[in-house]
């Protein structure tokens, strides 16, 4: 059993530019050389998922590689993908719907200045950007809408103007200066929002200004003694990581999108990470924050780990997904760095008896790390990756019978192809600990039918995670379109809202004219005490319809509708930002909107961080 | 008006050229619910023991009554053993041997749409399925199930009353054959709702089998669709509302018998002859019933329409976030309006697709013809040609209208009208070129031994009765032109609004006599209208509704058709007023009337002897109830009922004001 390092295949993504971190201890507004360079452009797609030099093709083969060094997978053949993708969504290879190449400056509409405030910002020496790389680049986040209009080479309202602040008090300063000036500021972390967060509200007349985070990216302390580090907003996700890995620690905060979200960005939308078992989610990770309005900056005065003092004034931050100010410097726990992990995975007979496993891990409390279950679809998805030679359900099946002793050979008489899924484990901690974990969690698994399917299945079902975004682009290659969201549910309706959804998605798509079967997915990522996160995926080909992203977007406000009448919520950690504000009266009712406005009144009566999200 | 219908065909036809043996003993194959494997009633039973519902009922009735959940819960399984059904193939194969034997004798064809059944097929692998047939005989269910069988679809289990257990082996053996049964009420009997609703639901969530009842809830004696009940319409819906199953396909099946087997019992029944307890001797001493013809019966399988559809923008599903779903709980008023709404719409399913005979078309005007010589005086009967020509513009007419008429293309109208009179002649005698009912005659086959005139009287009213029964199948085509047509003629001028007015008033005074869905007066009116336009009977304007000069036959047709429900309303009314003492209960309700009426038919002071239709004696009480003109109170006997003279008085003017005796031109003094 091997100890698997994730760094194995995520934080070798350390571009060329990043050169040594300063002193993690120093404090200051000294701009140094950065993971995430100003210019993004320089080192990610415009257009698309990720670093420039990693993407999925089709070579002449006709065989799907993976470009570029960064991931485990770069480089790698995977001879199985082509006629999944062609089976799955009927696209043929011959069928090409390829992207505007290069984004051309000129058809980006010319900045809307405020005067006034360009040379009083001159004079702080702030840098900031007029260029249209820049604008467009922050003009959206990673929703299937704003990404096919980039392909297609078209913009809507973009930033006029970006600027980069350095540390917190580059912040006040803009921030005073942007109150002065009338003009509105919109917080800019990873870029990696799925709510249409960062799209610029097209009715907004006043100069809109990008406020990138992205160069506040400092580790200012650690605290071994409170095991707690305070961090700049900016910083994303691998590279705190990384630094924390450097002096034996870690948050433990691991978001699927942790390879370019930032801290900051996970405050606004209340994110969940992955290990959130052991961790937590951000809102248990968090000590203290300090955020600057317009009203001046909002921080608590101890960093006490609990305080009744009326309500948490953390959760008006948490999740105000930038419409009251910049969060600029966090205070996070951190956790020294475990001694021991291990990969698992388990084949069920069928998705009910997945979840009523996750069910009873949850109910005894003993989730590993990560827990995550996959319904058939996603199982067979994930098989095509498999290393075996052959493929397919069969061969594993075989494996599985002959590294298994023979009671349970015959258990699996009753395993349909079809209904199979596979939950995949990551256990994490020191060494003792883990295996007894394991083993508690595979003999609860046994009771529902559940065989081990060995520590591969499961480290390359996480290693997909990080790779489902740059398949997108791949499919969007091909008229095959597509997008993920997600929803957290009581464990008594996990099992309904996937077959509802799932159906609802179905039935829709046949409604609004798509061809064909459209791929439409779900897993169960996160369990709790009271209920579970079910993640949606849902693509399909849209050859032959004239608009399919407004199909698509019809599809998916259905599909939200479903997961609302089946119990759901409106998000466990993507957020509403604009996506979802419809919804939001009816989520928290008249009184809860009417509390959340008077905050937002009280704090920004002026709307200068006007993004328009959540309200 | 015209609506695409599918084309039948005959069932009987293979049976009569193979072997029925051969037949019962195929194999048999259905698909199921997404590949679902059928499972064992003991399986089925346990589930709902087990569930959560029924376990979280049990401690709450435990906690109330102080008994041991054990108790509670043996009690329950007790419910259980005497409600669930034990379908068993080999008694389904037994019941299609000897049910080809008998249906071959009874009828000439049954005649089944197979593109319907091609749906349900289609419909039974993507949804749980509930059947809806229409009700009028003992017949429909296992009508219903050797249908499925000779189709090879999974065979439904049926919700049964409780009265077929009193026929031991006859209820074992509908048991056997996926019949489960339910009591008729039980009220405010927790433990029974919620066995019985856990029982049916995780039948129809699993989809175990297709799950069918009778949304009229009883057999209708009438032949008049009946209000629909709303019971086990909720408990079916409830999986889907609380997305417990993606959707539910309902589909209304509409079965119309050429003769109905119980014909002159159903009569007897609503005349006061007490109903036989519906005992195994009983059934069995209709064999006599096996030597007759008893014409073709027409099953057609509607549209399968989806709950969820239906439910779009209507019910709000979020209303169940915040309870867990096993805790039973009253329906919304949203949900019941829906549920409300949605039987009424599955009833005009129903009876849109009711096949109607030449005969239903004869019936109508013989009674018309009945009523309007018996007062006249005049000759008996009417001449054969003229009730021909009368026919085929009545056949004219209802196909305007939308009717599903299966009127044989190939023979001349006359042989059409010689062969219907024959097939049902004993309740028409043809003498001397004329046709009459045959009411001189006591009615069939009944000992001569009527003496008194009251006897007299109701002897000749079976007779009626069941020609009525029979006109009763076209009420639904022409009930909305009809109540325009009365409204029209109390109408005190041709100002719409004023006709609007008065047709509002009828179809609501009516609305438990005919199916009227709650809520749709000005479709109703808009509907009416359309249709008199479209046969040229009708000009409508902005403010005026005027008749034209080839509308006098029709609408002197349509009022004359609901003139005896008018005059049955009305004598009702007469009767409250003029003898309803404190002491009425609701009890007494039905023979105090009864004799009040009898009296009234001897003396000639009433027209229609329909009017001893316990059924519309019934409907007018309910309907007055609704109204609020008559009260239950607490008096000294349950159910007393307390009489607003000056209400129901008004309302008799006003329905006399709506009465046919214009356009019947021999007026008549009451
Ligand atoms: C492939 C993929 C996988 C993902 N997986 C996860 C996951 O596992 N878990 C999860 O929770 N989310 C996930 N997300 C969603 C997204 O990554 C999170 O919402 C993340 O928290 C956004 O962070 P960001 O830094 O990219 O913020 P942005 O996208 O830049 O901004 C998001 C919102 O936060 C505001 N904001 C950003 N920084 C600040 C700041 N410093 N102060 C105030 N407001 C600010 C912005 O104005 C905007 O409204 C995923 C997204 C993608 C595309």
């Amino acid at each position: 059993m091997e100890v698997l390092k994730l760094k194995d295949y995520k934080w070798n993504a350390v571009t060329a530019e990043c050169k040594a971190q300063e002193s993690q201890k120093t404090a200051g507004c000294s701009g140094e050389a950065k993971t995430v360079p100003r210019k993004r452009h320089e080192i990610m797609k415009w257009n698309g998922w990720g670093y420039s030099d990693s993407r999925f093709l089709f070579n002449k083969k006709g065989q799907a590689e993976f470009t570029g060094k960064r991931y485990r997978l770069s480089g790698m053949i995977m001879p199985g993908l082509k006629d999944w993708f062609e089976v799955t969504f009927g696209a043929s290879l011959q069928h090409k719907t390829p992207a505007t190449p290069v984004l051309t400056s000129s058809s980006v509409p010319p900045p809307t200045l405020n005067e006034a405030f360009v040379e009083e910002l001159k004079s702080t020496s702030i840098p900031f950007s007029l260029d249209a790389e820049d604008r467009v680049f922050r003009a959206h986040g990673h929703c299937l809408h704003e990404i096919f209009a980039l392909r297609e080479g078209k913009f809507g309202r973009v930033p006029d103007m970006v600027v980069w602040p350095n540390c917190h008090n580059d912040v006040v300063n803009i921030v005073e200066l942007a109150c002065k000036h009338n003009v509105c500021l919109m917080p800019y972390g990873g870029g990696t929002s799925v709510s249409s967060a960062l799209e610029c509200p097209p009715e907004e007349t006043r100069c809109i200004v990008s406020l990138d985070t992205s160069q506040m990216n400092r580790i200012l302390w650690i605290d071994e003694k409170n095991l707690t580090a305070h961090v700049e907003s900016g910083i994303v996700g691998q590279d705190l990581e990384r630094l924390l890995n450097e002096s034996g620690y870690c948050t433990g905060h691991e978001p699927d999108s942790m390879e370019f979200s930032s801290l900051g960005g996970w405050v606004a939308t209340r994110a969940s990470g992955m290990k959130k078992n052991i961790y937590g989610n951000i809102e248990d990770l968090v000590v203290h924050i300090k955020m600057v309005t317009p009203q001046g900056v909002i921080e608590k005065s101890c960093q006490g780990p609990r305080m009744s003092t009326g309500p948490d004034i953390h959760h008006f931050i948490m999740g105000s997904e930038g419409t009251l100010g910049v969060v600029t410097e966090v205070t996070m726990k951190i956790r020294p760095m475990p001694e021991y992990q291990k990969y698992g995975s388990v084949v069920f007979p069928n998705f009910e008896q997945g979840v009523a496993c996750l069910r009873e891990v949850a109910k005894q409390r003993c989730a590993p790390a990560s827990i995550r279950l996959m319904d058939n679809e996603q199982f067979k998805f994930g098989l095509m990756y498999s290393q075996m030679k052959n493929e397919n359900v069969a061969s594993l099946l075989s494996f599985l019978m002959k590294n298994k002793c023979t009671s349970l050979i015959t258990s699996f008489k009753g395993f349909d192809p079809n209904n199979l899924c596979v939950a995949t484990l990551l256990f994490e901690g020191d060494r003792e600990k883990v295996l007894q974990h394991e083993k508690q969690v595979y003999d609860i698994a046994a009771k529902f039918g559940g065989l081990a399917a060995g520590e591969d299945n499961g480290q390359r079902g996480y290693m997909l995670t990080f790779v489902i975004a740059y398949l997108r682009d791949l499919g969007m290659d091909y008229y095959v379109i597509g997008e993920s969201f997600e929803t957290s549910v009581p464990w008594d309706r996990v099992l309904d809202i996937c077959r509802n959804v799932k159906a609802r998605i179905v039935a829709e798509c046949k409604d609004k004219g798509v061809q064909f079967s459209p791929f439409s997915t779900c897993r169960v990522t996160q369990t709790y005490d009271a209920g579970a996160c079910v993640y949606f995926y849902f693509a399909f080909n849209y050859r032959g319809l004239s608009d399919p992203v407004n199909v698509y977007e019809q599809v998916e406000h259905a599909a939200r509708d479903e997961i609302l009448a089946n119990g759901g919520s409106l998000s466990h950690h993507h957020g509403v930002g604009k996506l979802r504000k419809e919804w939001m009266r009816d989520t928290v009712s008249n009184v809860g909107m009417g509390m959340l406005k008077s905050v937002k009144d009280y704090v920004d009566p002026k709307n200068i961080f006007g993004n328009g999200n959540l309200l | 008006m015209l609506k695409k219908r599918d084309d039948f065909e005959d069932i009987l036809e293979e049976r009569r050229n193979s072997s029925d043996l051969r037949y019962a003993l195929r194999c048999y194959t259905p698909v199921l619910y997404k590949g679902m494997t059928p499972c064992k009633a003991d399986t089925l039973k346990s589930m709902v023991l087990q569930s959560n519902q029924l376990r979280y009922v049990i401690s709450q009735v435990s906690k109330e009554t102080g008994r041991a959940t054990d108790d509670v819960r043996e009690d329950a399984s007790a419910i259980l053993e005497e409600m669930a059904h034990s379908l068993q193939l080999s008694t389904v194969r037994f019941f299609a041997f000897t049910l080809s034997k008998v249906f071959k004798t009874l009828f000439r064809s049954i005649c089944v749409n197979e593109e319907g059944i091609q749906r349900l097929q289609q419909a039974i692998q993507e949804h749980p399925v509930v059947l809806l047939p229409s009700h009028r005989s003992y017949m429909d269910f296992l009508l219903m199930s050797y249908i499925l069988y000779t189709y090879d679809l999974a065979l439904p289990v049926i919700a049964a009353g409780m009265d077929f257990m009193g026929m031991k082996f006859v209820g074992e053996m509908l048991r056997m054959s996926g019949a489960f049964f339910i009591r008729r009420s039980f009220g405010g009997d927790k433990l029974y709702w919620s066995v019985f609703s856990e029982y049916v639901k995780t039948m129809l969530k699993n989809g175990l089998a297709p799950v069918e009842f009778f949304l009229e809830g009883t057999r209708s004696r009438t032949a008049k669709s009946l209000t629909p009940k709303l019971g086990l319409l909720n408990i079916v819906m409830d999986p889907f509302f609380k997305g417990e199953v993606y959707d539910v396909s309902v589909v209304p099946v509409s079965i119309s018998y050429e003769r109905i087997l119980e014909e002159a019992l159903y009569a007897r029944e609503m005349l006061g002859v007490p109903k036989p307890k519906e005992s195994t001797s009983g059934l069995f001493k209709a064999r006599k019933v096996l030597s007759e013809d008893y014409g073709s019966i027409h099953v057609y399988f509607g549209q399968p329409v989806s709950v969820r559809s239906l439910a779009q923008g209507r019910v709000n599903r979020c209303k169940f976030n915040l309870v867990p779903r096993h805790i039973p709980g009253k329906p919304s008023e949203e949900i019941q309006n829906f549920v409300n709404d949605t039987a009424y719409r599955l009833v005009r399913a129903q009876e849109e697709n009711m096949v109607l005979k030449p005969w239903v078309l004869l019936a109508s005007l013989l009674l018309q013809h009945h009523h309007q010589n018996q007062t006249a005086g005049q000759e008996r009967g009417i001449a054969l040609d003229e009730l021909t020509a009368q026919a085929v513009w009545l056949r004219d007419v209802s196909r305007e209208y939308g009717a599903f008429l299966n009127w044989p293309g190939v023979m001349t109208p006359s042989e059409v009208v010689s062969s219907s009179l024959s097939l049902h002649r004993g309740l028409v005698r043809i003498c001397e070129g004329r046709v009459q009912l045959a009411v001189e005659q006591t009615a069939t086959g009944e000992p001569h031994s009527a003496v008194t005139p009251e006897e007299e009287l109701l002897s000749r009213a079976v007779v009626v009765l069941s020609c009525a029964s029979y006109r009763n199948q076209a009420l639904h085509v022409f009930i909305r032109p009809a109540l325009l047509a009365s409204a029209i003629h109390a109408a005190s001028s041709n100002q719409k609004q004023e006709v609007f007015n008065s047709f509002s008033f009828l179809r609501n005074m009516f609305s438990n006599e005919f199916i009227l869905c709650p809520g749709a007066t000005v479709q109703d009116f808009e509907e009416a209208c359309y249709l008199l336009v479209k046969t040229r009977a009708l000009q409508v304007t902005q403010q005026e509704v005027l008749v034209t000069e080839r509308g006098q036959r029709t609408l002197a047709f349509l009022t004359s058709m609901l003139d005896p429900f008018l005059q049955g309303y009305q004598v009702i009314c007469r009767f409250l007023c003029e003898e309803a003492a404190d002491t009425l209960t609701e009890k007494r309700f039905i023979p105090a009337v009864r004799k009040f009426i009898v009296k009234h038919l001897l003396a000639g002071r009433l027209r229609y002897t329909e009017v001893l239709s316990s059924d519309l004696q019934k409907n007018a009480l309910a309907a007055l109830l609704r109204l609020g003109a008559v009260r239950k109170i607490k008096g000294a006997e349950p159910g007393t009922l307390k009489v607003n003279a000056v209400m129901v008085n008004s309302l008799e003017d006003t329905l006399g004001k709506n009465r046919a005796v214009s356009w019947t031109r021999n007026t008549q003094q009451e």
